[in-house]
């Protein structure tokens, strides 16, 4: 059974049809590569996933269960987990921090539960090792690299048992040097067992972490195949529709 | 392999902790530690240009007593302006709490009762604007000034605009409350210490005080990770609003009357305290001990004008000038260049 299986999501913003009844199935440990040009959905079919707001039409199950999402607590209580597009970071705080902002560790009783820095301080210091990344955990995200911040997005997503991590664009911004790390982060993910969707333009970079790639066009899905099955030059002409289906 | 690679990067932490900022380097940059030496060369200055008038225990009561009022209103406004609002209300809160309390005392009623009052009333203003920025969505800027103008025509119309002379049976006690002192302390500076530590430990070591900070630096971010953003926007208004009723019990004790004019362009003293005392008008930066030493720095200006024979009135125009100031220095330290 599919870890998440998406039936006929359309969404509509008054009149225009972001998408447009896509399917779509995801398995455990599976990476998928969601590419498109822009406008095509992308973003919109990640946020439905991660309870940001419901579709219009169509269904998500999660190992065969119907799901529906209200609010992203509602997607991330069933172990679905998002980097966004601009990461969603607070500058001002601390990497640790972010890592736990809305799920800080507290002790004590009553009004008097206070913020455990340094159980929080030592946990964050942990996935970033896990990550390997070398993020440190007092540091104030502003003074932070690319690569850095993406670590403290992707540990973030670490911090309760993940199922599906959905990335988006996470290459967008950063070096090269950064995205190698980035995709390293991936695979890191993808080897305990975590289902990833990787949204990206960067071709290369969907070759070398992607199972599976799914290209979207206007609102539907033109394209699902696996890397094996297809090569960047027809990804390159579905995406731009020189090539209608595949 | 693994306890090879902890180990190495436990070593990288044992590098890296080294050059991290040492405590004194943090100190040197953060404004409060400069503002506090401000406070202290004034101090020291007019102690030897006027050993008798300024550095005199009655002088040093009137100082601390008149910026406890400040203190104490610029350590709610510090919760607003952490989320990266504004209230601009605090003033005219404080003249209406004062109404309402003093006719409460005037009916005859318990001291206990007229607090409670008043900070009903505090609670009461503080919910509205909150309601109309955290769920209405409307920009505190105009939400807040047009509570200014709202809460001091309330005042005007409910006190007939007359001065509350007769404060009824229990106006005594209540004027103790915000008039005395302890051990020679004026009673509110007591209240803004104790304030003071409870805002601070709340502002760095509860959840509540964390999101704050999350949501002034990226509100947007907050929201996705699962803080309850508008709750807490709509508590740190009714925060501030309470502080500015605590405020007003206070001051109204020490006054023994309450006049609807009462806090009158406090807002402005109350918004310069906390941007001098390290506080970011775009949010998310500032603190309880910059709000406090920020207020003394503005009263302590006040009183060193007077003792130098200046005009008071002077003191309005360097409040603007440190606002001004103030966010130049927040400007400059934020330059990418760190
Ligand atoms: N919140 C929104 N309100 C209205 N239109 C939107 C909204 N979000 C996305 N859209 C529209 O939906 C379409 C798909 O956008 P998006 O999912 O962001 O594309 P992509 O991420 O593939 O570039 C675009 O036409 C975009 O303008
Ligand atoms: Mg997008």
């Amino acid at each position: 059974m599919a870890l998440l299986e998406l039936n006929g999501i359309a969404k509509h913003f008054g009149a225009i049809e972001a998408l447009k009844g896509v399917d779509l199935t995801l398995k455990t440990g599976e990476v998928v590569g969601l590419m498109g040009d822009n406008g095509a959905g992308k973003s919109t079919l990640v946020k439905i996933i991660a309870g940001n707001f419901p579709p219009t039409e169509g269904e998500i199950r999660m190992s065969g269960d119907v799901k529906h999402f209200h609010k992203p607590v509602d997607a991330r209580a069933e172990g679905i987990e998002v980097v966004y597009q601009d990461l969603a970071l607070c500058n001002n705080l601390t990497a640790a921090a972010n890592v736990f902002l809305g799920r800080e560790v507290k002790r004590g009783v009553g009004p008097f539960r206070v913020l455990d820095y340094g159980a929080m301080y030592a946990r964050a210091a942990e996935l970033f090792r896990e990550l390997k990344s070398e993020t440190r955990p007092r540091d104030l995200v502003k003074q932070m690299s690319g690569g850095q911040r993406q670590a403290v997005a992707i540990a973030r997503t670490r911090l309760s048992d993940a199922k599906i991590v959905l990335m988006d664009e996470p290459t967008a911004a950063i070096s090269v040097r950064q995205v190698a790390e980035v995709l390293d982060l991936i695979r890191r993910l993808k080897d305990r067992g975590i289902a990833v969707v990787l949204i990206s333009h960067r071709m290369p970079d969907v070759f070398a972490v992607s199972d599976r790639v799914i290209v979207m066009r206007r609102g539907s899905k033109v394209a699902d195949k696996a890397i094996s099955q297809t090569s960047p030059e027809e990804v390159t002409g579905l995406i731009t529709g020189a090539i209608r289906t595949a | 392999m693994s306890s090879q690679s902890t180990a190495s990067h436990a070593a990288i932490e044992e590098v890296t902790h080294l050059r991290e900022r040492s405590f004194l380097q943090r100190m040197l940059t953060r404004q409060p530690f400069w503002v506090t030496v401000a406070v202290l060369v004034i101090v020291g200055a007019m102690t030897l240009y006027q050993p008798t008038a300024f550095a005199s225990a009655d002088n040093f009561f009137n100082i601390t007593r008149n910026f406890a009022f400040i203190g104490i209103m610029a350590l709610g406004m510090t919760a607003v302006i952490l989320t990266g609002g504004i209230d601009l209300s605090v003033g005219s809160t404080m003249g209406l709490v004062g109404v309402v309390c003093g006719l409460v005392l005037q009916a005859g009623q318990h001291w206990a009762i007229a607090i409670a009052a008043a900070l009903l009333a505090g609670a009461a203003t503080g919910a509205v604007n909150g309601i109309l920025i955290a769920y209405v969505g409307l920009p505190s800027f105009v939400v807040t000034l047009g509570m200014l103008s709202i809460a001091r025509s309330l005042a005007i119309v409910l006190s007939q605009n007359k001065i509350i002379y007769q404060l009824g049976p229990w106006g005594d006690a209540f004027d103790a409350i915000g008039g005395g002192d302890i051990f020679g302390i004026a009673n509110p500076v007591w209240l803004l210490i104790i304030m003071a530590l409870v805002f601070g430990y709340v502002f760095n070591f509860t959840a509540w005080g964390r999101y704050l900070f999350a949501i002034g630096g990226n509100e947007n971010a907050a929201r996705l990770t699962g803080v309850p953003v508008k709750r807490i926007k709509l508590q740190a208004y009714i925060v501030s609003a309470m502080t500015a009723a605590i405020a007003s019990v206070m001051i109204v004790g020490w006054q023994g009357s309450a006049i609807n004019a009462l806090g009158t362009g406090y807002e402005l003293r109350v918004i310069a305290s906390t941007v001098i005392g390290g506080a970011s008008l775009i949010g998310g930066e500032g603190g309880a001990f910059g709000a406090v030493v920020g207020a003394a720095l503005i009263e302590l200006i006040r009183n060193s004008l007077l003792m130098a024979g200046v005009d008071s009135n002077w003191q309005g125009t360097f409040v603007g000038l440190f606002i001004c100031l103030a966010v130049l220095l927040q400007r400059i330290r934020h330059r990418p260049s760190e």
